[in-house]
């Protein structure tokens, strides 16, 4: 048992690269060339030595200058200071996040009137807290360069514009156009704004208002008003499932509503001593996902597959063979076995699927509503209106743009030149326009093409309301008045219509007049409360059900009231499964699946940094789009990581480099959408390429796969910046998992790890645990007067979403550094969320392994590897290597635990990175906030604009130091000091980490280890023992939870972050 | 025998040598005991009177409106009194003011109408004895002086001065004494040459010894004098420039010019407007605040509006320009500092870090606010929430530093991890 199960990083670990073995025990190369502004390599490092007595020069000039007089520094008060801004202390305001279907309550806070974090709201029943990478790095959207554009205000043709001169002529234009007036936007949750354009409607009634999302819902949207005559998506709650089967939906990344689904997922997923039962999760996908490496059994299909797999599972569920079903035997006993568990539990179990295919989602709603999930799991009494897109309406109105039908377009928030597959139809057919508006608040593809800019506010500039689920209301306030001479689309429409109230008014008095239901206190009080919580959830509500079809009665469909009792669906299931068999026929040698990266998304927040240099979770690459292919794939094309390939499915040609994918279905690529943006600004411009053409049209809805791709290998080559493949793991138990069916009995689990795990150390007092013996004293005496800080991280709801590590690097100023430097590891994260494959390889087999750590003989078995998502961050070590090696005592540790980094002290000699078993602190090769490589990427430390991000509170580090997690010191320093001024104890759960606030899963749990009634004590049980020896006390600390583990527990670092064991629920 | 009168004539030559710089040297040596002992506080005085009496009474009753110095407050500053008015008219006037305004008393109504109308109250219980010690307070009263480089304050008292004194004393004795022993000197040195001269067997060195002038050009082209020059110029040199370097920074003492003449003498001295009137954020936050002009408006609009310097505000608000101070406490960025930390959780006084800020006409920097000068306030300052039982905080503290024998009173902020990196640089 012990050794037959391997993890690993890469596929350059397991195959032990030549390239990798090289590397694998350099935590710093020789040598790393730096490049110059152009990116051309100089062979000597950069600097010659003409520039460094040039440099040196140059200091001791600017030192013996400064040393004469120090500089007067000016100090500016308020003329009038608002009442409630006091410089330094923040304020904190309730506001709404919603992009590209994803919404999110947050909470923004505010320092001297600049938005400088996101929180995640707790008084939602949506999202309750939680957060995602993209609703994290949104803040950053305010502050984009690219928006300096609009520092005049309105554009002409590229040319500034007087804004009433604008309206005037924009209203001239309206009341003569000659064809309809289209108003294009993503999805409005925003009951207010909607109600706006149908004022606008009303005033130029040949407008059309178009519903576009990027990536887009409508196969089940459309697939609901068949089934059930409602044109909205339903409410998933995936906490009440005990079995999740998912096809290609990736709930827990990009789909949908996935903050939400990620808590409710993470719920069913932890066990402890008292709920030793979790959910079951079946995933069928192409390429990897977040979900389906979450998932417990993870199935590989095709493209071509997807429908044929819904159609099975309907076989299966339904009973009979009327569908067709796939040909591959493993496949078709996997779906069995899925299939057979959804029966199993019926009313307690939800499949999805994240296909685009109506006639797919019409088979999946008569799936889910025969295993009686619609009274439980699926709730579409009380839909969600994330998203609204209709492909049908998108393509007759690109149909009419290019055939010259359309007497005006307006874009708000979207970019069909970009993002739709005839996006070129599109940017031919909008030089036929007369008029051409667009609303957004930076510049894109759309945008240059459209003759007048109007742009709207950035979201947290902004006033707005959002119903994200019926009778689920929210409020967006304004967190900084505008920067630029920006106008809120909502306010543009209304001039237009010649309606002189304000949007602000327009949206209180719609509140007052529809969403007020005389609660005391009258409206005022009604509103202000409503703004200080930022969500209205009343308890009675009325659904207003949509549907495409205005004419039809807004009423709750019988079917759902029945919640699935007896009472037929509608839709036609025959034709479903008669289009299923038509579409989903096997396809050429390679197919081509779309899909989306948890940072980047459809590619609208794309020119972020912070999302750039995100690491994607599975792969860990950075700054790039890539063909993921599968590892015998790779083999068969003798095809490398980084070489690039040309690529063209569906008339549409794109090159880029190969990532070599284990888990990849083999005949399959995937390549994510949301790159290759050509005019977003500085730092997205020229990243990857677009995927966006090879979405087709499939029937009425937009598939995005194509069956058939041609992949040919081209000589160029090019290096992926990926992040965690530049050490090994040299084969230690870093991760612990062990499955259900031993964590049900809690001795047979203890003994399990306990022989899986235990190692024991030869002394000459015979055979020892590593805990038991040390060269240091220990601080537990110390940490016993006050505080003692511990983190504790629960594998288990770890999905692995990388929210937490947005989360950190705006909480701590962590800078970007680019792709070339990623590519140098010179990523300076201070969280990175470690993700390890692994396989298990038959016990006959590791015998014959004859290559070191026997990893070579697992490439079979790599092909389908578990994933498993470990965050990792500086672990507060109590016996610190770190501290011991460092000469100038620059880190150092506090009697609360926490080891110390002093930036001002560091002397940059790299020792303690050097000693850190963890390898978690980052040093600051470069001056980041000066030096022009890195003028684009992290321009947050460059200009006045970008600089607005920074937290105040948190030094910006310069070149040569060392920098690493700190546990966020000072948010743990204010709450002290508000406990002290307040004279009580620090309640548990005052102090969050950014990490554990961003975190939408509730996988982190920070704490005093001190306070016996807090989380972290419960959750990892710990048990303070005083033992006597000889004439002194020894104060012992014990973990008394059988899951709690340290990583590399056998140096006996002591750490104060501490892990609990991964458990599956595999069916053997 | 005549080697010995020669060894003598140089070894009284070189005493005189050594008397003569001793002598060049002394004045400046006294100059710098001179320097330290500046301002003298006479104690004592007339002996019929008691200037701490004085004090006591003039803190208890006089202070509201009248301060010893000659700023006014509600009522004239007091300085001079004496020389102003004649003892019994002060003595008349205190203890009953009204009575001598409405006897027409001409100084009397005259004060009465400069100062708006405001009655004094009348201490018909002070005693002849009472008002005489307050006079003689007012005479005695001295500025506190604030210590340039520490921030607390320093009244150099009686004990001191006489220990300088003393060493005065002291020093001049012995220039005195060396005087009279250079004058000795040179008589023994003129009896000798004269007498050697006298005698015919002296050798050729000998008689070049006997006849040599004392050469001063010599002495100083000698090797040990440049030597010498050069150590001291070089230790001289050396000082100023660690000096020089050690202050790069720290900016004790800077007292810019403020676009405005704000007094905080005037405002928070003699007015004794509370620091968080203005400051708004002292006792809230990381930052104390400096007033927006709707603060000083608070009062301004009826107060001294002609003032050519609250003009200025007038502008400032009319022109929409907020008004650019000049930052005096620069605290550089890598350390966190929190006001509220230590106005609050600590209970430390402003003066404690800024000095006597309410007698400072022009806001001066009067802590180095070095990193050292933090430290050591940190290892001595009590932590005054541990020795308060009822602030919760507290209480595993307290518990902790009871196992190991200290009070709750005497923990200091050393020992809650004052001194740990990350209290303050993160």
């Amino acid at each position: 048992m012990k050794n037959n199960k391997k993890y690993w990083k890469g596929i350059e670990e397991l195959t032990n690269d030549i390239e990798f073995v090289k590397n694998a025990e350099k935590e710093f190369p020789d040598f790393l060339p730096v490049s110059d502004k152009k990116g051309n390599k100089n062979e000597e490092g950069g600097n010659s030595r003409r520039d460094f007595l040039k440099l040196m020069g140059f200091g001791m000039a600017a030192v013996s200058l400064a040393a004469c007089e120090t500089p007067v520094k000016k100090a500016i008060p308020y003329l009038n200071k608002p009442e409630n801004i006091d410089p330094s202390i923040p304020n904190i305001y309730a506001s709404t996040y919603m992009k590209d279907g994803e919404y999110c309550s947050i909470l923004v806070k505010t320092r001297e009137g600049r938005p400088i974090k996101i929180e995640g709201n707790t008084m939602s029943n949506v999202t309750k807290g939680g957060t995602s990478a993209r609703v994290q790095a949104s803040l950053l959207g305010l502050y984009d360069l690219s928006r300096e554009q609009f520092k005049e205000g309105f554009l002409k043709g590229g040319k500034s514009i007087d804004v009433e001169k604008a309206d005037a002529e924009i209203k001239r234009a309206l009341q003569g156009a000659q064809g309809t007036i289209y108003i294009v936007t993503p999805t409005i949750a925003s009951p207010s704004t909607k109600q706006v354009v149908k004022e606008f409607a009303a005033k130029y009634p040949n407008t059309k208002h178009v519903t576009y999302d990027a990536v887009s819902s409508y196969g089940i949207l459309k697939a609901n008003e068949e089934s059930f005559g409602v044109y909205a998506l339903p409410t998933y709650d995936f906490s009440k499932a005990e079995t999740f089967v998912s096809v290609n939906a990736d709930f827990l990344g990009t789909w949908l509503s996935s903050i939400e689904y990620s808590r409710q997922y993470a719920k069913t997923r932890k066990v402890n001593d008292k709920k030793r039962t979790m959910s079951r999760h079946y995933h069928f996908e192409s390429g990897m996902s977040l979900s389906g490496a979450n998932a417990d059994h993870r199935i590989q299909i095709k493209p071509s597959q997807e429908g044929l797999v819904i159609a099975a599972l309907y076989n299966e569920v339904m009973g009979g063979k009327q569908a067709p079903t796939v040909e591959d035997a493993k496949l078709a006993a996997k779906i069995k076995q899925a299939g057979e568990e959804l029966k199993a539990n019926r009313g307690k179990s939800l499949l999805v699927c994240g296909s685009n295919d109506p006639s797919v989602q019409v088979l999946v709603n008569a799936i889910n509503f025969e295993l009686g999930n619609y009274d439980s799991t699926i709730d579409l009494t009380r839909p969600t209106y994330l998203k609204l897109g209709n492909d049908e309406e998108v393509n007759k109105m690109i149909d009419a743009i290019a055939g010259g039908r359309a007497g005006a377009v307006m874009f708000l928030d979207t970019n069909p030149v970009y993002d739709h597959p005839r996006g070129k139809d599109l940017a031919e057919g909008l030089k036929k326009v007369a008029l051409s508006i667009s609303f957004s608040n930076t510049i894109d593809e759309t945008t240059t093409l459209c003759k007048y800019i109007t742009p709207d506010h950035h979201y947290l500039e902004s006033w707005n309301d959002a119903e994200a689920r019926a009778g689920m209301y929210s409020l967006a306030q304004p967190t900084i008045s505008p920067i630029f001479k920006t106008r809120q689309f909502q306010d543009s429409l209304l001039v237009w219509s010649d309606n002189n109230t304000t949007y602000y008014d327009y949206l209180r008095s719609y509140w007052k007049d529809n969403l007020y239901k005389g609660e005391a206190g009258g409206f005022e009080n009604f509103w202000v409360q409503v703004l200080h919580d930022g969500v209205y959830e009343p308890q009675g509500w009325e659904a207003t059900l949509p549907t495409t079809d205005e004419e039809t009665a807004e009423e709750v469909p019988a079917a759902i009231e029945a919640g699935g009792g007896g009472v037929d669906i509608q839709g036609d299931a025959a034709k479903a499964i008669s289009d299923i068999r038509s579409v989903y026929k096997p396809g050429g040698k390679m197919e081509l699946a779309l899909y989306q990266k948890v940072g980047i998304g459809s590619g609208a927040m794309a020119n972020i940094p912070w999302l750039q240099e995100l690491p994607d979770p599975i792969t860990k690459a950075t700054w790039d789009n890539y063909l993921c292919i599968s590892i015998s794939d790779a083999k068969s094309m003798e095809v490398k990581q980084g070489d690039i390939v040309k690529v063209t499915a569906n008339g549409h040609t794109v090159e880029v480099p190969v990532l070599v994918q284990p888990g990849q279905a083999r005949g399959t690529v995937s390549l994510a959408l949301g790159y290759g943006r050509t005019k977003a600004g500085k730092v997205a411009d020229g990243v990857g390429a677009n995927a966006y053409p090879f979405a087709k049209k499939n029937g009425l809805a937009t598939m995005y796969a194509a069956f058939d791709v041609a992949i040919k290998k081209t000589e160029k080559k090019d290096q992926i910046a990926q992040t965690q493949t530049h050490q090994t793991i040299m084969g230690r138990d870093i991760i612990r998992e062990a499955d259900l069916k031993t964590y049900k009995d809690e001795k047979v689990f203890a003994k399990a790890m306990e022989d899986k795990y235990a190692i024991m150390i030869h002394t000459n007092e015979g055979l020892k645990k590593p805990t038991e013996i040390s060269l240091w004293n220990g601080h537990e005496e110390e940490y016993n007067r006050n505080h003692w800080w511990g983190m504790a991280i629960d594998m288990n709801s770890c999905i692995g979403c990388s929210a937490c590590l947005i989360g950190c690097q705006t909480e701590n100023n962590v800078p970007v550094v680019g792709k070339e430097e990623v590519i140098n590891r010179r990523e300076m994260h201070w969280i990175r969320i470690d993700r390890y494959y692994s396989s298990i390889i038959p016990k006959d087999e590791i015998e014959e392994a004859k290559t070191i750590d026997g990893y070579k003989e697992m490439e079979n078995a790599s092909e389908d590897p578990e994933v498993v998502f470990q965050p990792m961050m500086c672990q507060h070590c109590n016996n610190a290597p770190c501290e011991t090696v460092c000469p100038v005592l620059a880190t150092t540790h506090s009697s609360e635990g926490l080891n110390q980094m002093t930036y001002n002290r560091c002397i940059g000699t790299r020792y303690c990175a050097n000693n850190c078993p963890y390898k978690v602190r980052r040093f600051n090769w470069f001056n980041y906030t000066n030096e022009g490589q890195f003028k684009d990427v992290n321009y947050m430390s460059f200009t006045d604009l970008g600089k607005m991000v920074l937290h105040p509170d948190v030094t910006v580090r310069s070149r040569g130091v060392m920098e690493k997690c700190s546990f966020c010191i000072q948010r743990i320093q204010q709450s002290k000091l508000t406990a002290k001024t307040e004279k009580r104890k620090i309640k548990d759960g005052e102090v969050k980490t950014a990490c554990q606030q961003a975190c939408p899963a509730d996988a982190i749990v920070f704490g005093d280890m001190n306070d016996p009634d807090s989380e972290i004590v419960k959750v990892l049980g710990i048990e303070k023992e005083v033992k006597k020896v000889k004439d002194d006390t020894e104060l012992s600390v014990v973990m008394k939870e059988p899951r709690a583990f340290h990583v590399l527990n056998e140096i006996n670092v002591k750490p104060n972050v501490t892990y609990l064991t991964k458990i599956r629920n595999k069916k053997v | 025998m005549f080697s010995h009168y020669m060894k003598r004539l140089i070894k009284v030559k070189s005493l005189l040598a050594f008397t003569l710089v001793f002598l060049w040297a002394a004045p400046a040596m006294m100059a710098q005991e001179d320097s330290t002992a500046q301002a003298q506080a006479q104690s004592g005085g007339d002996s019929d009177v008691s200037v701490d009496h004085g004090k006591e009474l003039f803190n208890a009753n006089c202070l509201t409106c009248h301060n010893p110095t000659d700023v006014p407050k509600t009522g004239p500053g007091l300085k001079g009194v004496t020389d102003r008015r004649s003892e019994s008219w002060i003595i008349a006037w205190i203890q009953n003011s009204q009575k001598l305004i409405q006897s027409g008393d001409k100084q009397a109504v005259a004060l009465y109408e400069e100062y708006n109308k405001l009655a004094m109250p009348a201490y018909e219980d002070f005693t002849e004895y009472d008002i005489k010690s307050i006079l003689a307070y007012i005479d005695a009263y001295e500025p506190v002086v604030v210590d340039d480089k520490g921030g607390d304050e320093t009244t150099v008292d009686g004990t001191a001065t006489a220990g300088g004194e003393y060493l005065n004393l002291l020093l001049g004795g012995m220039i005195v004494l060396l005087l009279l022993v250079l004058v000795v000197l040179i008589i023994i040195t003129q009896l000798l040459t004269r007498f050697l001269k006298q005698d015919e067997n002296l050798d050729e060195a000998d008689k070049e010894v006997v006849n040599q002038r004392f050469d001063l050009g010599a002495v100083f082209q000698s090797k040990a004098f440049l030597t010498v020059v050069g150590v001291f110029f070089f230790l001289v040199v050396s000082k100023a420039g660690i000096d020089k370097v050690m202050n790069i920074g720290i900016q004790a003492g800077y007292a810019p010019t403020q676009p405005i003449a704000f007094s905080h003498k005037l405002h928070a001295g003699a007015n004794e407007v509370d620091c968080g009137y203005c400051h708004t954020g002292v006792y809230k936050g990381k930052s104390a605040n400096i007033p927006s002009a709707n603060i000083c408006m608070n009062c301004h609009n009826q107060i001294k509006r002609s003032s050519p310097e609250i003009q200025k505000i007038y502008a400032a608000i009319e022109n929409d320009q907020p008004i650019e101070w000049v930052r005096v406490h620069n605290l550089p960025d890598l350390v966190y500092f929190n006001h509220a930390q230590h106005t609050v959780a600590g209970q430390l006084e402003c003066q404690n870090c800024h000095g006597q800020i309410e007698e400072m006409e022009v806001v001066q920097q009067r802590a180095p606010l070095t990193m050292g000068w933090c430290i050591d306030c940190h290892r001595e300052t009590v932590v005054q929430g541990a020795a308060d039982e009822s602030n919760e905080y507290y209480d595993r503290l307290r518990a902790a530093h009871a196992k190991d024998g200290l009070k709750a009173a005497d923990i200091k902020v050393k020992d809650i991890g004052g001194l740990e990196c990350s209290k303050c640089h993160y």
